[in-house]
Protein backbone atom coordinates (compact mmCIF):
# COMPACT_ATOMS: atom_id res chain seq x y z
CA UNK A 1 0.00 0.00 0.00
CA UNK A 2 2.19 2.49 -1.57
CA UNK A 3 -0.17 6.07 0.08
CA UNK A 4 0.13 4.63 3.25
CA UNK A 5 3.62 4.09 3.02
CA UNK A 6 4.06 8.06 1.43
CA UNK A 7 1.39 9.66 4.70
CA UNK A 8 3.46 7.57 7.16
CA UNK A 9 6.68 8.89 5.98
CA UNK A 10 5.07 12.12 5.86
CA UNK A 11 4.25 12.41 8.99
CA UNK A 12 7.50 10.88 10.67
CA UNK A 13 9.71 13.41 8.72
CA UNK A 14 7.96 16.38 10.14
CA UNK A 15 8.33 14.98 13.66
CA UNK A 16 11.97 14.00 13.48
CA UNK A 17 12.88 17.20 11.43
CA UNK A 18 10.99 19.15 14.60
CA UNK A 19 12.81 17.05 16.96
CA UNK A 20 15.80 17.66 15.70
CA UNK A 21 15.06 21.20 15.43
CA UNK A 22 14.24 21.59 19.53
CA UNK A 23 17.91 19.05 20.29
CA UNK A 24 19.54 22.21 18.99
CA UNK A 25 18.46 23.99 21.75
CA UNK A 26 19.81 21.26 24.66
CA UNK A 27 22.45 22.99 26.60
CA UNK A 28 21.88 26.84 25.25
CA UNK A 29 18.55 27.40 26.66
CA UNK A 30 17.55 30.82 28.63
CA UNK A 31 17.23 28.87 31.94
CA UNK A 32 17.82 25.64 33.29
CA UNK A 33 13.59 24.56 33.68
CA UNK A 34 14.10 24.94 29.60
CA UNK A 35 17.06 22.78 29.06
CA UNK A 36 14.90 20.24 29.96
CA UNK A 37 11.84 21.07 28.67
CA UNK A 38 13.17 21.35 25.24
CA UNK A 39 14.56 18.28 25.15
CA UNK A 40 11.57 16.34 26.91
CA UNK A 41 9.57 17.97 23.97
CA UNK A 42 11.92 17.14 21.09
CA UNK A 43 12.30 13.21 22.64
CA UNK A 44 8.61 13.43 22.31
CA UNK A 45 8.52 14.04 18.56
CA UNK A 46 11.38 11.73 18.09
CA UNK A 47 10.15 8.89 19.76
CA UNK A 48 6.99 8.96 17.63
CA UNK A 49 9.33 9.54 14.37
CA UNK A 50 10.64 5.76 15.36
CA UNK A 51 7.56 4.24 15.74
CA UNK A 52 6.32 5.65 12.11
CA UNK A 53 9.59 5.02 10.58
CA UNK A 54 9.88 1.50 11.39
CA UNK A 55 6.37 1.35 10.52
CA UNK A 56 6.55 2.90 7.32
CA UNK A 57 9.71 0.56 6.33
CA UNK A 58 7.61 -2.44 7.52
CA UNK A 59 4.62 -1.27 4.79
CA UNK A 60 7.60 -0.71 2.32
CA UNK A 61 8.50 -4.56 3.03
CA UNK A 62 12.17 -3.87 1.32
CA UNK A 63 14.29 -4.65 3.79
CA UNK A 64 14.75 -0.58 4.93
CA UNK A 65 14.45 0.12 8.58
CA UNK A 66 13.83 3.26 10.31
CA UNK A 67 17.66 4.53 9.98
CA UNK A 68 17.60 4.10 6.22
CA UNK A 69 14.63 6.10 5.91
CA UNK A 70 16.33 8.57 8.33
CA UNK A 71 19.82 9.05 7.24
CA UNK A 72 19.51 7.75 4.18
CA UNK A 73 17.19 10.17 2.31
CA UNK A 74 18.09 13.28 0.68
CA UNK A 75 16.39 16.96 0.92
CA UNK A 76 14.35 16.19 -2.13
CA UNK A 77 13.02 12.80 -0.90
CA UNK A 78 11.88 14.34 2.48
CA UNK A 79 8.54 15.10 2.91
CA UNK A 80 8.53 17.08 5.90
CA UNK A 81 5.86 20.23 6.28
CA UNK A 82 8.20 23.47 6.12
CA UNK A 83 7.38 25.03 9.58
CA UNK A 84 9.50 21.99 11.09
CA UNK A 85 12.64 22.64 9.38
CA UNK A 86 12.46 26.75 9.71
CA UNK A 87 15.77 27.13 11.99
CA UNK A 88 15.37 27.78 15.57
CA UNK A 89 15.42 31.60 15.39
CA UNK A 90 14.87 33.42 18.94
CA UNK A 91 13.26 31.74 21.98
CA UNK A 92 10.06 33.53 20.88
CA UNK A 93 10.47 31.38 17.04
CA UNK A 94 10.94 28.09 18.25
CA UNK A 95 8.09 28.31 21.16
CA UNK A 96 6.08 30.05 18.43
CA UNK A 97 6.62 27.59 15.89
CA UNK A 98 6.11 24.71 18.21
CA UNK A 99 2.68 26.04 19.44
CA UNK A 100 1.48 26.01 15.48
CA UNK A 101 2.43 22.74 14.81
CA UNK A 102 1.23 21.27 18.27
CA UNK A 103 -2.16 23.04 18.04
CA UNK A 104 -2.70 21.24 14.93
CA UNK A 105 -1.11 17.70 15.82
CA UNK A 106 -2.93 17.56 19.10
CA UNK A 107 -6.90 17.30 17.61
CA UNK A 108 -5.14 15.10 14.37
CA UNK A 109 -4.47 12.76 16.93
CA UNK A 110 -7.18 12.93 19.19
CA UNK A 111 -9.45 12.00 15.67
CA UNK A 112 -6.77 9.34 14.92
CA UNK A 113 -7.14 7.27 17.78
CA UNK A 114 -10.71 5.66 16.17
CA UNK A 115 -8.54 4.93 12.79
CA UNK A 116 -8.62 1.41 11.50
CA UNK A 117 -5.36 1.05 11.56
CA UNK A 118 -3.71 -0.33 14.35
CA UNK A 119 -0.41 1.34 14.51
CA UNK A 120 -1.93 4.91 13.77
CA UNK A 121 -4.27 4.55 17.00
CA UNK A 122 -1.07 3.33 18.94
CA UNK A 123 0.42 6.43 18.01
CA UNK A 124 -2.39 8.93 18.01
CA UNK A 125 -2.91 7.84 21.58
CA UNK A 126 0.15 8.66 23.11
CA UNK A 127 1.01 11.65 20.66
CA UNK A 128 -2.36 13.48 20.91
CA UNK A 129 -1.29 13.63 25.23
CA UNK A 130 1.93 14.94 24.15
CA UNK A 131 0.82 17.38 21.94
CA UNK A 132 -1.55 18.88 24.36
CA UNK A 133 1.45 19.32 26.63
CA UNK A 134 3.24 21.07 24.06
CA UNK A 135 0.68 23.42 23.09
CA UNK A 136 0.49 24.42 26.65
CA UNK A 137 4.03 24.57 27.20
CA UNK A 138 4.74 26.97 24.21
CA UNK A 139 0.92 28.85 24.85
CA UNK A 140 2.35 29.70 28.16
CA UNK A 141 5.26 30.86 26.37
CA UNK A 142 4.11 32.72 23.59
CA UNK A 143 1.46 34.48 26.36
CA UNK A 144 4.37 35.55 28.76
CA UNK A 145 7.00 36.65 26.16
CA UNK A 146 3.75 38.78 23.85
CA UNK A 147 2.84 40.04 26.84
CA UNK A 148 6.07 40.66 29.01
CA UNK A 149 8.12 43.61 28.42
CA UNK A 150 8.48 45.47 25.51
CA UNK A 151 11.15 43.66 23.71
CA UNK A 152 9.67 40.37 24.07
CA UNK A 153 6.67 41.78 22.42
CA UNK A 154 8.47 43.16 19.64
CA UNK A 155 10.14 39.76 19.49
CA UNK A 156 7.15 37.72 19.83
CA UNK A 157 5.29 39.61 16.87
CA UNK A 158 8.71 39.36 14.49
CA UNK A 159 8.09 35.56 14.83
CA UNK A 160 4.56 35.86 13.86
CA UNK A 161 5.35 37.87 11.28
CA UNK A 162 8.26 35.24 10.23
CA UNK A 163 6.38 31.97 10.63
CA UNK A 164 2.72 32.34 9.97
CA UNK A 165 2.87 32.22 6.22
CA UNK A 166 4.14 28.76 6.85
CA UNK A 167 1.01 27.89 8.71
CA UNK A 168 -1.35 27.64 5.87
CA UNK A 169 0.84 24.06 4.37
CA UNK A 170 -0.20 22.34 7.66
CA UNK A 171 -3.79 21.87 6.68
CA UNK A 172 -3.04 20.80 2.89
CA UNK A 173 -3.52 16.85 2.10
CA UNK A 174 -1.00 14.90 -0.21
CA UNK A 175 -2.47 13.07 -3.07
CA UNK A 176 -1.62 10.34 -0.20
CA UNK A 177 -3.11 11.60 2.44
CA UNK A 178 -5.96 12.31 0.53
CA UNK A 179 -6.55 8.78 -0.54
CA UNK A 180 -6.37 7.70 3.49
CA UNK A 181 -8.37 10.75 4.39
CA UNK A 182 -10.83 9.01 1.37
CA UNK A 183 -10.37 5.46 3.14
CA UNK A 184 -11.01 6.33 6.50
CA UNK A 185 -7.74 5.88 8.26
CA UNK A 186 -6.43 9.24 8.80
CA UNK A 187 -8.09 12.26 9.45
CA UNK A 188 -9.09 15.35 7.20
CA UNK A 189 -6.40 17.86 7.70
CA UNK A 190 -8.34 20.54 6.83
CA UNK A 191 -11.10 19.31 9.89
CA UNK A 192 -8.31 20.52 12.00
CA UNK A 193 -8.98 24.49 11.08
CA UNK A 194 -11.84 25.19 13.77
CA UNK A 195 -9.63 23.98 16.13
CA UNK A 196 -6.49 25.43 15.52
CA UNK A 197 -8.16 28.64 14.88
CA UNK A 198 -9.36 28.40 18.07
CA UNK A 199 -6.61 27.55 20.15
CA UNK A 200 -4.25 29.97 18.51
CA UNK A 201 -6.77 32.56 18.75
CA UNK A 202 -7.30 32.32 22.24
CA UNK A 203 -3.51 32.26 23.31
CA UNK A 204 -3.00 35.56 20.93
CA UNK A 205 -5.56 37.63 22.49
CA UNK A 206 -3.93 36.90 25.79
CA UNK A 207 -0.61 37.60 24.04
CA UNK A 208 -1.75 40.05 22.84
CA UNK A 209 -0.49 39.59 19.07
CA UNK A 210 -2.11 39.88 16.36
CA UNK A 211 -2.40 37.26 12.87
CA UNK A 212 -1.28 38.98 10.24
CA UNK A 213 -2.77 38.41 6.95
CA UNK A 214 -0.73 36.03 4.27
CA UNK A 215 -0.90 37.50 1.00
CA UNK A 216 2.08 34.49 -0.42
CA UNK A 217 1.54 31.33 1.53
CA UNK A 218 4.42 29.27 1.35
CA UNK A 219 4.20 25.47 0.72
CA UNK A 220 5.79 22.94 -0.99
CA UNK A 221 7.81 20.21 1.40
CA UNK A 222 5.34 17.74 1.11
CA UNK A 223 6.41 17.31 -2.55
CA UNK A 224 10.24 17.24 -1.09
CA UNK A 225 10.34 21.08 -2.30
CA UNK A 226 12.42 22.63 0.78
CA UNK A 227 13.93 25.28 2.13
CA UNK A 228 17.59 26.16 1.77
CA UNK A 229 18.11 25.04 5.87
CA UNK A 230 16.88 21.48 5.31
CA UNK A 231 19.62 20.54 2.99
CA UNK A 232 22.30 21.74 5.84
CA UNK A 233 20.12 19.81 8.74
CA UNK A 234 20.24 16.94 6.90
CA UNK A 235 24.10 17.11 6.15
CA UNK A 236 24.86 17.30 9.49
CA UNK A 237 22.25 14.65 11.23
CA UNK A 238 23.15 12.21 8.07
CA UNK A 239 27.13 12.58 8.47
CA UNK A 240 28.21 9.42 10.30
CA UNK A 241 25.96 7.16 8.26
CA UNK A 242 27.58 8.52 4.90
CA UNK A 243 30.81 8.81 6.30
CA UNK A 244 30.94 5.22 7.09
CA UNK A 245 28.17 3.55 4.89
CA UNK A 246 26.84 0.04 6.22
CA UNK A 247 28.39 0.69 9.66
CA UNK A 248 26.32 -0.89 12.81
CA UNK A 249 25.66 1.92 15.83
CA UNK B 1 28.39 13.59 36.24
CA UNK B 2 31.01 14.94 38.49
CA UNK B 3 32.46 17.41 39.89
CA UNK B 4 36.75 17.50 41.10
CA UNK B 5 35.68 16.36 44.76
CA UNK B 6 37.07 19.63 46.32
CA UNK B 7 39.80 21.96 45.31
CA UNK B 8 40.26 25.15 47.24
CA UNK B 9 37.56 24.87 49.89
CA UNK B 10 39.01 26.33 53.07
CA UNK B 11 37.28 24.33 55.92
CA UNK B 12 38.33 26.92 58.54
CA UNK B 13 35.98 27.35 61.02
CA UNK B 14 35.67 29.75 63.91
CA UNK B 15 33.32 28.22 66.35
CA UNK B 16 34.10 27.54 69.99
CA UNK B 17 35.25 24.23 70.82
CA UNK B 18 32.33 22.83 72.64
CA UNK B 19 30.18 23.78 69.83
CA UNK B 20 32.60 21.92 67.34
CA UNK B 21 32.77 18.76 69.87
CA UNK B 22 29.13 18.66 69.55
CA UNK B 23 28.76 19.17 66.35
CA UNK B 24 31.43 16.10 65.64
CA UNK B 25 29.66 13.74 68.02
CA UNK B 26 26.37 13.99 65.98
CA UNK B 27 28.73 13.16 62.73
CA UNK B 28 30.72 10.60 64.35
CA UNK B 29 27.12 8.90 65.27
CA UNK B 30 26.18 9.10 61.76
CA UNK B 31 23.66 11.21 62.05
CA UNK B 32 22.68 13.25 59.02
CA UNK B 33 22.62 17.23 59.20
CA UNK B 34 19.71 19.07 58.09
CA UNK B 35 19.33 22.45 56.56
CA UNK B 36 18.08 24.13 59.91
CA UNK B 37 20.38 22.52 62.39
CA UNK B 38 23.64 24.33 63.54
CA UNK B 39 26.53 23.64 61.80
CA UNK B 40 30.37 25.08 61.69
CA UNK B 41 30.38 27.25 59.03
CA UNK B 42 33.54 25.86 57.64
CA UNK B 43 31.34 22.80 57.09
CA UNK B 44 28.71 25.15 55.42
CA UNK B 45 31.31 26.85 53.13
CA UNK B 46 32.57 23.38 52.08
CA UNK B 47 29.89 22.10 51.24
CA UNK B 48 27.96 25.08 49.25
CA UNK B 49 31.50 25.28 47.49
CA UNK B 50 31.49 21.03 46.71
CA UNK B 51 27.65 21.04 45.73
CA UNK B 52 28.11 24.28 43.66
CA UNK B 53 31.30 22.63 41.66
CA UNK B 54 29.23 19.32 41.27
CA UNK B 55 26.18 21.49 40.38
CA UNK B 56 28.09 22.87 37.71
CA UNK B 57 29.92 20.61 36.10
CA UNK B 58 26.87 18.47 35.00
CA UNK B 59 25.54 21.78 33.64
CA UNK B 60 28.85 22.34 31.84
CA UNK B 61 28.97 18.64 30.72
CA UNK B 62 25.51 18.84 29.09
CA UNK B 63 28.08 20.58 26.21
CA UNK B 64 30.57 18.78 25.14
CA UNK B 65 28.08 15.64 25.29
CA UNK B 66 25.29 17.98 23.66
CA UNK B 67 28.02 18.54 20.35
CA UNK B 68 26.91 15.41 19.06
CA UNK B 69 23.34 15.35 19.59
CA UNK B 70 22.40 16.60 16.05
CA UNK B 71 24.88 13.82 14.93
CA UNK B 72 24.12 10.95 16.85
CA UNK B 73 24.11 7.92 14.27
CA UNK B 74 21.03 6.42 14.63
CA UNK B 75 17.58 7.19 15.74
CA UNK B 76 17.92 4.95 18.94
CA UNK B 77 21.43 6.63 19.91
CA UNK B 78 20.02 10.03 19.18
CA UNK B 79 16.75 9.32 21.64
CA UNK B 80 19.08 8.25 24.04
CA UNK B 81 21.63 10.89 24.03
CA UNK B 82 19.21 13.92 24.34
CA UNK B 83 17.57 11.71 27.44
CA UNK B 84 21.35 11.47 28.82
CA UNK B 85 22.16 15.00 28.69
CA UNK B 86 18.85 16.02 29.65
CA UNK B 87 19.42 13.86 32.70
CA UNK B 88 22.49 15.86 33.51
CA UNK B 89 20.23 19.40 33.35
CA UNK B 90 18.48 17.20 35.85
CA UNK B 91 21.09 16.73 38.12
CA UNK B 92 22.21 20.16 38.33
CA UNK B 93 18.87 21.58 38.85
CA UNK B 94 18.27 18.93 41.77
CA UNK B 95 22.11 19.86 43.10
CA UNK B 96 21.15 23.80 42.76
CA UNK B 97 18.53 22.78 44.90
CA UNK B 98 20.04 20.93 47.75
CA UNK B 99 23.00 23.61 47.33
CA UNK B 100 20.02 26.44 48.13
CA UNK B 101 19.25 24.46 51.03
CA UNK B 102 22.52 25.99 52.83
CA UNK B 103 21.75 29.89 52.35
CA UNK B 104 23.28 30.30 48.46
CA UNK B 105 21.19 31.18 45.68
CA UNK B 106 21.12 29.14 42.27
CA UNK B 107 21.73 32.74 40.18
CA UNK B 108 24.67 33.37 43.12
CA UNK B 109 26.19 30.20 42.27
CA UNK B 110 25.64 31.05 38.23
CA UNK B 111 27.33 34.07 38.30
CA UNK B 112 30.55 32.34 39.96
CA UNK B 113 30.50 30.10 37.20
CA UNK B 114 30.14 32.66 34.44
CA UNK B 115 32.77 34.77 35.60
CA UNK B 116 34.94 31.91 36.34
CA UNK B 117 35.40 32.18 39.78
CA UNK B 118 33.47 28.58 40.55
CA UNK B 119 35.30 25.42 39.31
CA UNK B 120 33.57 22.87 37.59
CA UNK B 121 35.71 19.70 36.77
CA UNK B 122 38.31 19.70 34.47
CA UNK B 123 37.33 16.64 32.54
CA UNK B 124 34.35 18.67 30.22
CA UNK B 125 37.46 20.84 29.49
CA UNK B 126 38.68 18.26 26.37
CA UNK B 127 36.83 18.57 23.46
CA UNK B 128 34.96 15.49 21.94
CA UNK B 129 36.09 14.72 18.72
CA UNK B 130 34.25 11.66 17.43
CA UNK B 131 31.42 9.91 18.32
CA UNK B 132 33.10 7.39 20.22
CA UNK B 133 33.67 9.96 22.80
CA UNK B 134 30.59 9.58 23.19
CA UNK B 135 30.66 6.45 24.34
CA UNK B 136 33.57 6.55 26.23
CA UNK B 137 32.72 9.69 28.42
CA UNK B 138 29.62 7.67 29.31
CA UNK B 139 31.87 4.41 30.33
CA UNK B 140 34.88 5.91 31.84
CA UNK B 141 33.89 9.32 33.04
CA UNK B 142 30.10 8.82 34.36
CA UNK B 143 31.87 5.65 35.96
CA UNK B 144 34.47 7.76 37.37
CA UNK B 145 31.46 9.85 38.64
CA UNK B 146 29.66 6.97 40.41
CA UNK B 147 32.94 5.69 42.17
CA UNK B 148 32.83 9.43 43.55
CA UNK B 149 29.35 9.68 44.05
CA UNK B 150 28.55 6.09 45.62
CA UNK B 151 30.01 7.19 48.97
CA UNK B 152 28.54 10.51 48.78
CA UNK B 153 25.02 8.67 49.18
CA UNK B 154 26.33 8.18 52.68
CA UNK B 155 27.66 12.20 52.92
CA UNK B 156 26.72 13.50 56.24
CA UNK B 157 24.85 16.55 55.15
CA UNK B 158 21.11 14.79 54.01
CA UNK B 159 19.86 17.00 51.11
CA UNK B 160 22.98 16.12 49.43
CA UNK B 161 22.74 12.52 50.67
CA UNK B 162 19.75 12.10 49.38
CA UNK B 163 20.01 13.61 45.79
CA UNK B 164 23.37 11.62 44.90
CA UNK B 165 21.12 8.18 45.84
CA UNK B 166 19.07 9.56 42.60
CA UNK B 167 21.74 10.31 40.76
CA UNK B 168 23.57 7.56 41.49
CA UNK B 169 20.90 5.35 39.65
CA UNK B 170 20.43 7.79 36.58
CA UNK B 171 24.45 7.88 36.41
CA UNK B 172 24.98 3.73 36.30
CA UNK B 173 22.13 3.58 33.70
CA UNK B 174 24.57 6.22 31.54
CA UNK B 175 27.18 3.94 32.04
CA UNK B 176 26.05 1.01 30.82
CA UNK B 177 24.93 3.07 28.07
CA UNK B 178 28.37 4.25 27.02
CA UNK B 179 30.09 1.16 27.60
CA UNK B 180 27.56 -0.54 25.25
CA UNK B 181 28.18 2.23 22.65
CA UNK B 182 32.18 1.59 23.11
CA UNK B 183 31.19 -2.62 22.87
CA UNK B 184 29.40 -1.47 19.43
CA UNK B 185 32.19 -0.06 17.74
CA UNK B 186 34.79 -2.67 19.49
CA UNK B 187 32.75 -5.16 17.33
CA UNK B 188 32.27 -2.94 14.14
CA UNK B 189 34.28 -1.75 11.32
CA UNK B 190 38.40 -1.31 11.34
CA UNK B 191 37.34 1.91 11.39
CA UNK B 192 35.00 1.89 14.08
CA UNK B 193 37.18 0.17 16.57
CA UNK B 194 39.66 2.68 15.52
CA UNK B 195 37.83 5.11 16.58
CA UNK B 196 37.26 3.49 19.96
CA UNK B 197 40.79 3.07 20.99
CA UNK B 198 41.57 6.58 20.02
CA UNK B 199 38.62 7.76 21.95
CA UNK B 200 40.42 5.44 25.11
CA UNK B 201 43.96 7.05 24.48
CA UNK B 202 42.22 10.72 24.86
CA UNK B 203 40.00 10.28 27.82
CA UNK B 204 42.11 7.57 29.63
CA UNK B 205 43.92 10.32 31.67
CA UNK B 206 41.81 12.65 32.01
CA UNK B 207 39.15 10.21 33.33
CA UNK B 208 41.81 9.67 36.26
CA UNK B 209 42.40 12.79 36.96
CA UNK B 210 38.89 13.51 37.71
CA UNK B 211 39.08 11.75 41.35
CA UNK B 212 41.25 14.98 42.36
CA UNK B 213 45.05 15.58 43.18
CA UNK B 214 46.98 12.57 45.02
CA UNK B 215 46.51 12.10 48.57
CA UNK B 216 49.71 13.89 49.60
CA UNK B 217 48.56 16.98 47.83
CA UNK B 218 45.24 17.14 48.26
CA UNK B 219 44.74 19.76 51.22
CA UNK B 220 41.19 19.39 52.36
CA UNK B 221 41.04 15.74 52.75
CA UNK B 222 41.23 15.13 55.94
CA UNK B 223 38.67 17.70 57.45
CA UNK B 224 36.16 16.66 54.87
CA UNK B 225 36.61 13.39 55.36
CA UNK B 226 36.29 13.92 59.61
CA UNK B 227 33.33 15.80 58.68
CA UNK B 228 31.98 12.63 56.97
CA UNK B 229 31.55 14.96 53.41
CA UNK B 230 33.99 12.63 52.15
CA UNK B 231 34.33 9.04 52.72
CA UNK B 232 37.44 7.87 50.62
CA UNK B 233 40.60 9.37 49.68
CA UNK B 234 41.11 10.66 46.25
CA UNK B 235 44.05 8.19 45.73
CA UNK B 236 41.65 5.02 46.88
CA UNK B 237 38.98 6.01 44.58
CA UNK B 238 41.40 6.37 41.82
CA UNK B 239 42.66 2.60 42.52
CA UNK B 240 38.90 1.21 42.68
CA UNK B 241 38.21 2.94 39.42
CA UNK B 242 41.39 1.32 37.81
CA UNK B 243 40.76 -2.15 39.10
CA UNK B 244 36.94 -1.98 37.82
CA UNK B 245 37.74 -0.68 34.79
CA UNK B 246 40.79 -1.73 33.22
CA UNK B 247 39.05 -5.88 33.04
CA UNK B 248 36.48 -3.95 31.04
CA UNK B 249 39.01 -2.67 28.05
CA UNK B 250 40.31 -5.99 28.24
CA UNK B 251 37.11 -7.52 27.43
CA UNK B 252 36.78 -5.30 24.63
CA UNK B 253 40.28 -5.57 23.39
CA UNK B 254 40.60 -2.25 23.69
CA UNK B 255 44.38 -0.85 25.16
CA UNK B 256 44.84 1.16 27.99
CA UNK B 257 47.08 3.52 27.09
CA UNK B 258 49.40 3.34 30.11
CA UNK B 259 52.33 1.40 29.27
CA UNK B 260 52.86 0.78 32.97
CA UNK B 261 49.87 -0.85 33.89
CA UNK B 262 49.94 -4.12 36.06
CA UNK B 263 48.47 -5.98 37.87
CA UNK B 264 49.76 -6.03 41.52
CA UNK B 265 49.12 -9.55 43.36
CA UNK B 266 50.43 -8.61 46.85
CA UNK B 267 48.01 -5.43 46.79
CA UNK B 268 45.01 -7.13 44.77
CA UNK B 269 45.01 -3.95 42.18
CA UNK B 270 46.46 -2.42 39.58
CA UNK B 271 49.82 -0.38 39.43
CA UNK B 272 49.52 2.35 37.03
CA UNK B 273 52.17 4.97 35.72
CA UNK B 274 52.41 8.22 36.75
CA UNK B 275 49.79 11.31 36.16
CA UNK B 276 50.64 14.12 34.56
CA UNK B 277 49.38 16.36 36.87
CA UNK B 278 51.09 19.85 35.28
CA UNK B 279 48.32 18.78 33.08
CA UNK B 280 46.32 18.76 35.50
CA UNK B 281 46.53 21.59 37.49
CA UNK B 282 46.98 23.62 33.61
CA UNK B 283 43.11 22.68 33.06
CA UNK B 284 42.21 23.31 36.67
CA UNK B 285 43.40 27.14 36.14
CA UNK B 286 41.71 27.57 32.74
CA UNK B 287 44.38 26.73 30.38
CA UNK B 288 42.71 23.35 28.85
CA UNK B 289 41.94 23.68 25.28
CA UNK B 290 38.09 24.26 25.73
CA UNK B 291 37.96 26.16 28.97
CA UNK B 292 37.63 29.39 27.32
CA UNK B 293 34.95 27.87 24.98
CA UNK B 294 32.85 26.25 27.93
CA UNK B 295 32.75 29.65 29.88
CA UNK B 296 31.60 31.26 26.62
CA UNK B 297 28.93 28.74 25.75
CA UNK B 298 27.31 29.18 28.90
CA UNK B 299 27.49 32.83 28.97
CA UNK B 300 25.94 33.42 25.58
CA UNK B 301 23.16 31.20 26.58
CA UNK B 302 22.81 32.84 30.00
CA UNK B 303 22.80 35.89 27.88
CA UNK B 304 20.82 35.19 25.24
CA UNK B 305 18.28 34.40 27.41
CA UNK B 306 18.17 37.44 29.44
CA UNK B 307 15.28 39.19 27.47
CA UNK B 308 12.94 35.40 28.23
CA UNK B 309 14.00 35.68 31.23
CA UNK B 310 12.69 39.42 32.15
CA UNK B 311 9.67 39.16 30.28
CA UNK B 312 8.74 35.94 32.49
CA UNK B 313 9.77 38.40 35.83
CA UNK B 314 7.15 41.20 33.75
CA UNK B 315 4.38 38.95 32.82
CA UNK B 316 4.13 37.52 36.19
CA UNK B 317 4.27 40.87 37.41
CA UNK B 318 1.46 42.34 34.98
CA UNK B 319 -0.96 39.57 36.19
CA UNK B 320 -0.51 40.40 39.79
CA UNK B 321 -1.22 43.75 39.32
CA UNK B 322 -4.16 42.90 37.60
CA UNK B 323 -5.29 40.54 40.13
CA UNK B 324 -4.70 43.57 42.65
CA UNK B 325 -6.83 45.81 40.73
CA UNK B 326 -9.53 43.23 39.75
CA UNK B 327 -9.94 42.04 43.79
CA UNK B 328 -10.10 45.59 44.22
CA UNK B 329 -12.93 46.63 41.76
Amino acid sequence: MPALFDAVLELADDHLILGHRLSEWCGHAPMLEEDLALPNMALDLIGTARTLYDYAAQLEGKGRSEDDLAFLRVEREYRNLLICERPNGDFAQTMLRQLYFAAFMEPYWAAAVDSPDAVIRGVAGKAMKEMAYHVRHAGEWVIRLGDGTEDSAARMQAAVAELHRFTGEIFEESAASAALVAEGVLPARAGMRPAWDRVIGMIFAEAMLEAPEVPYPQTGGRRGLHGEHLGHLLAEMQYLQRAYPGATW
Amino acid sequence: MYSQGLIGADGATGETPEFLARFQARIDAEEKIEPNDAMPEGYRRTLIRQIGQHAHSEIVGMLPEGNWITRAPSLKRKAALLAKVQDEGGHGLYLYAAAETLGVSREQMTEELLSGKAKYSSIFNYPTLSWADIGVIGWLVDGAAIMNQIPLCRCSYGPYARAMIRVCKEESFHQRQGYEIVMTLARGTPAQREMAQDALNRWWWPSLMMFGPSDGDSQHSDQSMSWKIKRFTNDELRQKFIDATVPQAEFLGLTVPDPELRWNEEKGGYDHGPIDWAEFWRVVKGGGQMNVDRIRDRRKAWEDGAWVREAALAHAEKRRARRVAQAAE
